[in-house]
């Protein structure tokens, strides 16, 4: 069938600013070299003298490690180095993160890196080799003897919280709002959000609809493999090159790790190839560092895809049910939920995120949501693009969809209904500032995708659905630091590594808060050395916290430099002002440029900098629309048009908006329709292939149309919100429900592949012949 | 480190005498596709590649002048849809060549080293089966010829033994009113494998159905031949009832296994659907059509 695609970008704006860089579409700092191929990813490092790592992993999802014997390994010719878990520090009982990144018991992070006692998922890493090229590295890691004692494995989170599972942990006990069951368990932590009274608001419901989802594992799919390259300086000092979404997280988690300074450990960070939340953490760094240590070379690590797949941290499949009631006119009266998350072999999965977002679009005074952080025998799940709420609102969502079939309402004006607004208190808190769900309803009322007909030809099965998404957004930690060249141009200095085109969207709002040319800005993302903290690249936080940053930066170099000019001009600082990017005081006048000149050969160095922490998160919001055509006798679903609509605050950079709308969209397909970890009855998993593992191709999904909505979040000098992450959310509802409307059966399992679909298509047949 | 040697003889008899010094250790190397990727995930442990592609017997493509066509075993997949002349013979094959990975792949890939790779779902294999091929190899013991249905014995397995490669592969001349297609399921649309994958080529007398052979891959441990399914053809008006009888036959053969490709039930169904739809896209080119490659 042909999918006809169509080219639109539409924004629509509810302010009346209007910028002089922000919001227009130069080209992009980096798009030179990454177009060229010059741009540096973090396996194009080398050191002189460097080795090659390797790492022997576990072909178990399960088991003790009773020895290990790597003296074969040793004997090899060509190796330098064997590590296992003790060549680590002993973690105790500490925490890491210290402030620097997300705490939690170093024995759980640690142990991820290399297992402790226990493998806990196939493909754990158990030992690693550095030798004198990849290939002697990967048959010495080969040779290392691990002598397991072989236990069941525990896969699904509902079976991991059954009497009696099998326990991954045996020191691992439940908890509780700060309090630690007495039993051990699977289960690390349960979370309660309560607001309002629930019996209350379903007593009052006309309609009730209560549904269970599962959801499987999936992974970001980032392109870039993980890399790590470690040298040890002769005084102690540790460098480390990586790509990662966060050099200063990486910083933490080596130093803690290895029991070093922090003040030892430089992380200096490389392009990066795709992270989606999954390069917010260490794999490689603290056993090349490791290797490094023990050989006295420095040693380069990359990591395969296979094992990408088997030993990085996929995000959590798992189990949601979702009650919603609402009266007879179409207000929500409750919501409750429940979910159990696949944490892996470790705690901390992303299921409290889930519980706060499974409401987040609606006005609500009447919810109940419990959430469950379950260890299983798979990889030590992480974040990817608004962790935790895809699966959440997929159930949420599609439960709405029925709500509103029930009722005979209709979906858009149900939610401009029930919408959550300013003031409207989010479970988990707090209340939302100005938001724009309800903008982007009646976007997608006025779209032309909304307002055309599907198409339905004899015999064809085709349907339309729409879902909403909500994602936080967050704060947190940035830096910037600007310095005046003599030429009049700026170097900034920034902390965030740069996963979604964030050094132009930077340097947008700094060359706005002075005047000055995009061009004028040159953005860099520096080293832990060289730039003040700043937090992880994640939470669809940078263009806004960075940015805020920069803007702080530009209005600090803007002082320095009316105090040099006063200097040069002597005259009262005071007495100058500073408008279209000129300085003037008493008839005197210098450019930005001119000034910059002057500075310069008055011996004045004009360093601006800012570190910021904003509070005010810029929640995201997103309606999409979908239209689908199923075939009914294989069960393929095939995307015909796909209309992502969102609230981007202010649009700084529009393509990469644009860009991210669709990024994530795509991902939510793929996500919906064939991407999922599928294991063996041993726990081990078979299809570590980008062949076996399905994302979707070009060729698989349409053109994604977008339509920007501007609704300016005021805690942001430019109206930024986060754009990232809340594209992913609404897909596989929106899907589901268009796959209902076409065939008029709910599908409530991810992934909705071919097979799945076509076991219920077949089911229906079989009972209305039998 | 493993040494790894590298042949690149120019005769059958080289070739045939370096294989049969190695044994097991020793592989034919056509495009790598499968081979190298296969090593290089230590699915195989092959020590001496003997490069197939320097061989003229291996690189022959020509149809001849009985009207059967001969095919080198490693001949590449777009030499063959570059072709026009076998290219018109042999539809189903096209259909193959044309949806194998990618562009890039169908550059490298060969027929024959599909065939001997000997993957259940390997798309190349259903339709040399309906095309009637037969695998000309080569051995220290001399010549021997295997009907392609007969080659495969099981996954990754053949009937090649120690010291014999494939030649080449002779497909017969289509009687006239013949057509044929293949397609495959895959729950992408491109870069996959096939869940199940169904070839069919039809000879029609008239709105009759004269002679007809079905095959289907990725349902069992070979790419199956089902002979009843093309027998219980012959003598029928072509057109759905026909093609509903011998799809039900292909779902029947098809003893599919549960995995991260697909289940039972679905191949099972799948075995009857593409059956249909090559049956159909048979016909079409039988009278003439224009049918599309498609999966």
């Amino acid at each position: 069938m042909a999918v006809e695609t169509r080219e639109e970008a539409v924004t629509i704006k509810h302010h009346s600013v209007d910028y002089s860089v922000v919001g227009t579409r130069p080209i992009r700092h980096d798009g030179v070299d990454k177009v060229t191929g010059a741009a540096r990813y973090g396996a194009d490092v080398s050191q002189p003298g460097q080795i090659y790592g390797a790492v022997t992993r576990s072909p178990h999802a399960h088991a003790r490690i009773r020895s290990i014997d790597t003296s074969k390994a040793e004997a090899l010719p060509g190796v330098h180095a064997v590590i296992t878990s003790a060549d680590l520090a002993d973690p105790g009982e500490k925490v890491t993160g210290g402030g620097e990144a997300t705490a939690v018991p170093l024995k759980h992070k640690s142990g991820n890196v290399m297992a402790r006692g226990k493998a806990l998922y196939h493909g754990h890493a158990v030992a690693a080799v550095a030798a004198i090229d990849a290939h002697t590295a990967g048959e010495a890691a080969a040779l290392i003897d691990v002598d397991y004692e072989v236990l069941p494995p525990v896969m699904d989170v509902l079976e991991a919280m059954k009497p009696g599972a099998t326990l991954l942990h045996d020191d691992l006990h439940t908890d509780i709002a700060g309090e630690a069951s007495a039993e051990p368990s699977n289960v690390a932590a349960k979370f309660l959000f309560e607001e309002g009274d629930v019996e209350a608001g379903f007593a009052e419901a006309a309609v009730v609809v209560e549904r269970e989802f599962t959801f499987a594992t999936v992974h970001q799919g980032y392109i870039e493999n993980h890399n790590a390259l470690a040298l040890w300086h002769g005084d102690g000092e540790l460098t480390v090159w990586c790509s990662s979404q966060g050099h200063f997280t990486i910083r933490a988690e080596v130093a803690d790790i290895l029991d070093v300074p922090i003040s030892k450990v430089k992380v200096i960070p490389t392009e990066i190839g795709g992270g989606f939340g999954g390069k917010t953490t260490c794999y490689l760094e603290p056993l090349a560092a490791a290797l490094a240590r023990k050989a006295g070379r420095p040693v380069k690590m990359t990591m395969a895809r296979a094992d990408i797949l088997k030993a990085t941290g996929p995000t959590p499949g798992g189990y949601v049910r979702v009650k919603m009631g609402v009266d007879s006119d179409g207000k929500l009266t409750a919501g409750e939920a429940y979910m159990a998350f696949e944490a892996g072999g470790y705690p901390g999965s992303v299921v409290a995120a889930g519980c706060m977002c499974v409401f987040a679009p609606y006005n609500l005074t009447n919810v109940k949501i419990e959430g469950d952080d379950v260890v299983v025998n798979r990889p030590k799940t992480h974040a990817y693009r608004a962790p935790g709420a895809t699966q959440a609102e997929f159930a949420s969502e599609t439960v709405v969809d029925e709500i509103c079939e029930q009722l005979g309402i209709d979906v858009l004006d149900f939610r401009t209904l029930n919408s959550a607004e300013e003031g409207t208190w989010r479970a988990g808190g707090p209340a939302y500032g100005r938001i724009g769900h309800k903008e982007c309803v009646e976007a997608a009322r006025g779209s032309e995708h909304w307002n055309s007909t599907l198409e339905k030809p004899a015999g064809t099965y085709r349907g339309r659905g729409v879902a909403s998404g909500f994602w936080f957004n967050i704060g947190f930690t940035s830096s910037a630091i600007a310095r005046l060249n003599p030429d009049g141009t700026v170097t900034l200095l920034e902390g965030s590594p740069d996963i979604g085109g964030t050094r132009s969207s930077i340097a947008m709002q700094f060359a706005e808060t002075l005047g000055i040319g995009f061009d004028d800005v040159i953005p860099m993302v520096v080293d832990t050395d060289s730039v003040g903290y700043t937090d992880v690249t994640g939470g669809s936080r940078v263009t806004f916290a960075t940015g805020y940053a920069a803007h702080e930066a530009a209005n600090d170099m803007r002082k320095q430099m009316i105090e040099g000019m006063a200097d040069v001009w002597d005259v009262a600082a005071d007495s100058i002002t500073y408008e279209n990017a000129t300085f003037t005081a008493n008839g005197e006048s210098a450019t930005f440029k001119e000034a910059a000149h002057l500075l310069n050969e008055d011996t004045q160095q004009i360093i601006g900098k800012a570190t910021v922490t904003p509070e005010k998160e810029g929640n995201a919001f997103a309606v999409h629309i979908a239209d689908v055509e199923v075939d009914v006798e294989t069960g393929k679903v095939t995307v015909l048009r796909y209309t992502a609509i969102q609230d981007a605050g202010v649009a700084i950079y529009p393509p990469y908006v644009e860009g991210q709308m669709q990024g994530g969209a795509v991902q939510g397909i793929g996500w919906a329709f064939n991407e999922e970890y599928f294991y063996d009855d041993d726990g081990r998993l078979r299809n570590a292939t980008l062949l076996d593992y399905r994302m979707p191709t070009t060729l698989d999904v349409p053109m994604i149309e977008t339509i920007i909505v501007e609704v300016p979040h005021p805690g942001s000098p430019f109206g930024v919100r986060g754009v990232g992450e809340v594209p992913i959310v609404p897909p596989p509802a929106a899907l589901a429900i268009a796959i209902y409307d076409a065939v008029g059966i709910r599908y409530r399992d991810l992934p909705m592949s071919p097979h799945r679909v076509y076991a219920e298509l077949a089911a229906r047949q079989n009972g209305a012949e039998a | 480190m493993h040494a790894i040697s590298y042949a690149a003889p120019t005769t059958v008899a080289d070739a045939v005498s370096i294989l049969a010094e190695h044994g097991a250790n020793a592989r034919m190397l056509a495009g790598g596709t499968d081979l190298i990727v296969q090593v290089r995930e230590k699915l195989r442990d092959t020590t001496v590649f003997v490069d197939a592609k320097h061989i003229p017997d291996l690189m022959q493509l020509s149809v001849n002048a009985d009207g059967s066509a001969t095919l080198g075993a490693a001949v590449a997949c777009h030499q063959i849809y570059g072709d026009d002349a076998f290219s018109a013979q042999y539809p189903a094959l096209v259909d193959a060549c044309q949806i194998i990975g990618s562009t890039g792949i169908q550059g490298r890939a060969s027929v024959g080293g599909n065939l001997c790779n000997s993957g259940p779902a390997g798309d190349t294999i259903p339709p040399l089966i309906v095309h009637g091929a037969v695998a000309n190899i080569a051995g220290a013991n001399g010549g021997r010829t295997v009907a392609v249905e007969d080659f495969c014995t099981g996954p990754s397995q053949n009937v090649l033994g120690d010291g014999e490669l494939l030649v080449s592969l002779t497909l017969p001349k289509p009687a006239a009113g013949s057509g044929s297609h293949y397609l495959r399921f895959i729950p992408r649309n491109e870069m996959d494998i096939a869940e199940v994958g169904a070839g069919a080529a039809v000879t029609l007398d008239g709105d009759t159905i004269a002679a007809a052979r079905i095959s289907i891959g990725a349902v069992a441990p070979t790419p199956l031949f089902v002979a009843e399914a093309g027998e219980a053809l012959i003598g029928q008006t072509a057109g759905e009832a026909a093609y509903e009888i011998a799809a039900n036959i292909a779902r029947d053969a098809a003893t599919p296994i549960n995995d991260m490709r697909g289940t039972i039930a679905h191949r099972k169904h799948l075995s009857f659907v593409l059956t249909q739809r090559a049956l159909r896209g048979a016909v079409a080119r039988a009278r003439g059509m224009e049918v599309g490659h498609g999966h």
